[in-house]
């Protein structure tokens, strides 16, 4: 295979030296996308058009001799952010026709930099799901085990990297939708800092948990994308204007004398035993190479579930009133004006957007709105400050990502609890709102891909990024593909 | 049974910033075509999020400082949840717990209902504003036919809520209280105030209780009224309408009514306050909002002396009629206008007063000048300068009064006009003597008849003199210059 499989890094070099071109690159990704989303489902929608002519547009601007950081290289974005001329379903059947006018601040600023945009990729409906499986267009299979799922809400921007359908894609990350699926698919998820990357056009799930985040094939090509989207936006209250160093220059170095924190709450039973192995062996692997290790604790991990399915569920209750079919989306008229709500909402939502608006409506309902949603935000505020003391003793925190490797199609949809604990050892991090990163760290007995996840301080990404590119030159895990499996 | 009427005020004031309160939409949206003032934002398209209108948030403060309020130094946005096809984003960003401004009160003269003058039954009184705070409006729905429709381009423009104590009890206490807080918002240049285009809205909420008890009765709210008297028919229809459902043994139910100003009558809008749950939250899309010490300066010290106050002291500092004040001091403009006319000088005030009440309104009048007295042509200051030359009597008072118009029409200095035509008067004793002694000389019959006793020809010889000085004669310094020659003339006959 060819040029599908360079990273960010490689692509930009060859484009630069005039190897080959943005357009020979986006056929060959395109025509891939072509050939194996029949089989992933990866992609919501695929751009084959305007992706042509971004990357003619790029060609153009290389023979110039302009150089953008992502200038002329294939993305994919998850369908949860807003493109300009460019279906944005958010994997609801309610946004089936809808078509922004315009973009998502991230997206404004990949495309200003020369990215080329292959196409929306799958999620679950809303972001709401840990699975792709509930995505109103289907499930993603995951490239390692199509019988498997890729993990989620990011499902189709992990599948699309490991398949190499694109170079890197862009997810978010509300209680894990990038780390997730990134550990399930063996490929790198960046969940950044809360206020680091503007959400403007980023359709909120829930809003004081959502970031947008990288899936890439390294932890350098996640920085390349961040550097690029990172910053404050007018547009969004809640950016925040701290610097955004170039993460890759700040990056550089090794891990020596870097403390690492492993919180014991973070290895439990009912984890996955090949998991807990490889985690800690990647954890050693580390102190190898230098680091420091040390044990910590972290005891509010364990009401971090129900805190976060009181918060984002109650802020997703309210984000999701909007859909009423009054001005884009699906309508479904009915007798009166509720009837066309209750008909358009019960037609356009699935049963897990349903489920957790219910959840959320419930939550801040009078009488209940103290016992749940008052006391769910202090013991968030009390999780952010035990982050915060594990922070002066360590650099950073290593841990699973996920309890399990890819689990079955199909497996847990009947049991929403089971699949809410596929998020337990990454919500704790978006309810503090630093960042961290997910990193391939082995195999399972089944050959599926495991994930180590650093966790960093709030807007201390170059930490992280540090790390996971210092491992990755120690081992080799994140060298096998999922296509050399077949 | 006598009952004692209980009305409390909920007031929604539009303000008339140039941009909506989170997104830069124009807020100038009176009369532009449906859905032409909107943005992501305000039409709640996906992914879009709100920033905060500084100008807005300032706008608030103000009136909470002329409403005598505290300001909130720490407060935060909060989602209010309700279905409504003109409610774009399924909840309203609005302040709940913590009102931008609370505990205030504002003082009224409640005046005679029929003439608006002070009368012997007029009084002045406090009305406690219990909070305001800032929200966003909604859009607007339209019926026709089978069919609604949806104008997009109110939703996001910023609101103030302002809400009082239950301290007013009568119709004519409520039509002075919006009044008074419609000057406050035109004084402060932060509303239209303008009931008729909806820029503000009062929904007075009123109870009925037998005099001398304590319990409220049934709260009976009274929406869509479209002006000052309507508000006042509306609360003394409603009076009526209670007492006698009391006095015949019936219950008053608690409602809605809406307001039919074609027939003068109140109709049961909404059965029953249904129970709303507005599932009431903090805005995760904005931070919280925190006054400092420095901003909260800057906003008080934009707060303009208001009417009530100028009233007050145009009378007792300025020697102004009761009614004077009252004229020039409804609109700030023309306030500060009278202010700089008179030019301090509590001596020039009446004459200020009478120029600007008389001349400058007749002009505006019949001028049409309806953007107000800032876009009159004659500065205040060029009207100062006018004053001051009658006083000095470089110019009489009907030749003031036609450099004035033409002040009006061109904007040129009352001195220059006076210059240019050679209006000034001639005070110049010897130039006037040779006047009075040549109608004297050129008409012996009349001074004949004047020394015989008849005294009217005095004027007759004033009106010669003034025809020969072209009417610049100073007409006292005439006067008095006739009266010595004719009284010489008399001793030498
Ligand atoms: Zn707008």
């Amino acid at each position: 295979m060819t040029l599908c499989t360079l990273t960010i890094q490689q692509a930009r070099e060859g484009l630069r030296a005039g190897q080959f071109s943005s357009v020979e690159m986006t056929r060959e990704f395109l025509a891939r996308i072509h050939e194996l989303n029949p089989v992933l489902n990866a992609f919501i929608t695929i751009n084959d058009v305007e992706a042509l002519a971004q990357a003619q547009a790029a060609d153009e601007r290389i023979a110039r001799g302009e150089d953008t950081p992502l200038l002329g290289v294939p993305i994919a974005i998850k369908d949860v952010l807003s493109t300009r001329g460019l279906r944005t379903t958010a994997g609801s059947r309610i946004l089936e026709n809808y078509t922004p006018t315009w973009d998502a601040t991230s997206v404004a600023r990949l495309r200003a930099a020369g990215a080329v945009f292959l196409g929306k990729t799958n999620l679950d409906e809303f972001a709401m799901g840990s699975s792709t499986e509930n995505s109103g267009y289907g499930v993603t299979h995951n490239p390692w085990d199509q019988t498997r799922v890729p993990g989620g809400s990011s499902g189709g921007s992990a599948a699309a990297v490991a398949a190499d359908l694109c170079c890197a894609a862009l997810g978010t990350d509300t209680g894990g939708s990038v780390r997730q699926p990134a550990a399930l698919c063996g490929v790198i998820g960046l969940k950044n800092t809360y206020g680091r990357v503007s959400r403007y056009g980023l359709i909120a799930y829930g809003s004081s948990l959502d970031s947008i985040g990288v899936l890439a094939k390294t932890p350098r090509d996640a920085a390349i994308v961040l550097s690029v989207m990172g910053g404050r936006d007018p547009l969004d209250s809640t950016s925040v204007d701290t610097p955004v160093p170039d993460f890759a220059v700040a990056m550089n170095g090794s891990v020596a004398g870097m403390r690492v924190g492993v919180p014991s709450e973070y290895f439990i039973e009912g984890t996955q035993a090949d998991v807990t192995t490889a985690v800690r062996a990647g954890i050693e692997q580390l102190r190898q190479m230098g680091a420091t290790v040390k044990e910590i604790s972290l005891p509010n991990t364990r009401v971090a579930l129900p805190v976060y399915y009181l918060i984002a569920p109650a802020e997703a209750s309210a984000n999701l009133a909007r859909f009423d079919g009054v001005r884009y989306g699906l309508r479904v008229p009915g007798e009166d004006l509720i009837d066309t709500y209750s008909r358009t909402r019960g037609a356009g939502f699935g049963a897990e957007v349903k489920r957790r608006i219910m959840l959320g409506t419930y939550a801040l309902s009078a009488g209940y709105y103290d016992a749940y949603y008052i006391r769910a935000q202090k013991v968030r505020t009390l999780i952010k400050q035990e982050f915060e003391r594990a922070f002066e003793e360590v650099d950073i925190i290593a841990a699973p990502v996920s309890p399990t490797t890819a689990f079955k199609i199909g497996e847990k949809v009947d049991d929403p609890i089971q699949m809410y604990l596929a998020d337990v050892f990454t919500l704790p991090c978006n309810l503090a709102g630093i960042c961290g990163i997910s990193v391939p760290c082995g195999f399972d007995a089944a050959g599926l891909p495991i994930g180590l996840q650093l966790l960093g301080r709030a807007f201390d990404e170059a930490a992280i990024l540090r790390a996971a590119d210092a491992y990755q030159r120690e081992t080799s895990w994140h060298k096998k593909r999922a296509g050399d499996r077949a | 049974m006598e009952y004692e009427i209980v009305i409390g005020m909920e007031t929604h004031v539009e303000q008339n910033t140039a941009s909506k309160m989170f997104c830069q939409c124009s807020a100038e949206f009176f009369g532009a075509e449906p859905n032409t003032h909107v943005c992501p934002t305000c039409l709640a398209m996906p992914g879009a999020l709100p920033v905060i209108n500084r100008r807005a948030v300032e706008n608030a403060m103000m009136i909470g400082l002329a409403l005598n309020c505290k300001i909130a130094r720490h407060t935060f946005w909060e989602r209010k949840s309700y279905w409504y096809p003109d409610l774009p984003k399924g909840y309203q960003i609005t302040q709940y717990e913590y009102p931008i401004a609370y505990d205030g009160y504002i003082d009224i003269d409640v005046r005679d209902s029929a003439s608006g003058n002070w009368t012997e039954q007029s009084y002045r009184k406090r009305v406690r504003i219990r909070r305001a705070h800032l929200e966003e409006d909604t859009g607007k729905l339209t019926h026709i036919g089978g069919s609604s429709f949806v104008d997009f381009n109110r939703a996001g423009v910023p609101l103030i809520e302002i809400v009082t104590e239950p301290d007013i009890h009568t119709a004519d206490e409520a039509y002075a209280f919006l009044s008074a807080l419609r000057d406050i918002v035109r004084y402060l240049g932060v509303s239209s105030g303008d009931m008729e285009k909806g820029a503000m809205r009062g929904e007075p909420n009123m109870s009925l209780r037998p005099i001398g008890t304590e319990p409220f009765g049934t709260k009976v709210e009274i929406k869509n009224l479209n002006s000052l008297r309507a508000v006042r028919d509306s609360i003394e229809y409603e009076v009526k309408r209670q007492t006698e459902v009391l006095n015949s043994g019936g219950k008053v139910h608690q409602v809605t009514m809406g307001w039919d100003d074609a027939r003068g009558v109140t109709v049961t809008q909404r059965d029953k306050e249904e129970a709303h749950d507005y599932r009431y939250f903090p805005e995760p899309d904005l931070p919280p909002l925190d006054v400092s010490e420095e901003w909260f300066e800057s906003v008080r010290k934009r707060v303009p002396e208001l009417a009530l106050s100028r009233q007050d002291r145009f009378t007792q500092t300025y020697g102004l009629s009761a009614y004077d004040a009252v004229v020039l001091t409804r609109d700030r403009a023309v306030a500060e206008y009278f202010e700089i006319a008179m030019g301090g000088i509590p001596a020039r005030a009446k004459a200020a007063a009478n120029w600007i009440t008389g001349e400058l309104f007749r002009l505006m009048g019949s001028a049409g000048v309806s953007a107000g007295i800032n876009a009159v042509k004659a500065s205040p200051a060029q009207l100062a300068e006018l004053i001051e030359m009658v006083e000095n009597k470089v110019v009489n008072i009907n030749t003031a009064k036609s450099v004035f118009e033409e002040m009006f029409a061109t904007g040129q200095g009352a001195k220059a006009i006076v210059d240019a035509k050679g209006l000034a008067q001639i005070s110049d004793t010897s130039a006037l003597d040779k006047a009075v002694q040549d109608a004297l000389d050129a008409n012996p019959g009349q001074l004949k008849g004047y020394l015989a006793g008849q005294d009217k020809l005095f004027q007759f010889f004033v009106g010669q003199v003034m025809k020969a000085t072209k009417g610049k004669g100073n007409p006292q310094i005439v006067q008095g210059l006739l009266k010595d020659a004719i009284e010489k003339r008399r001793l030498s006959v």
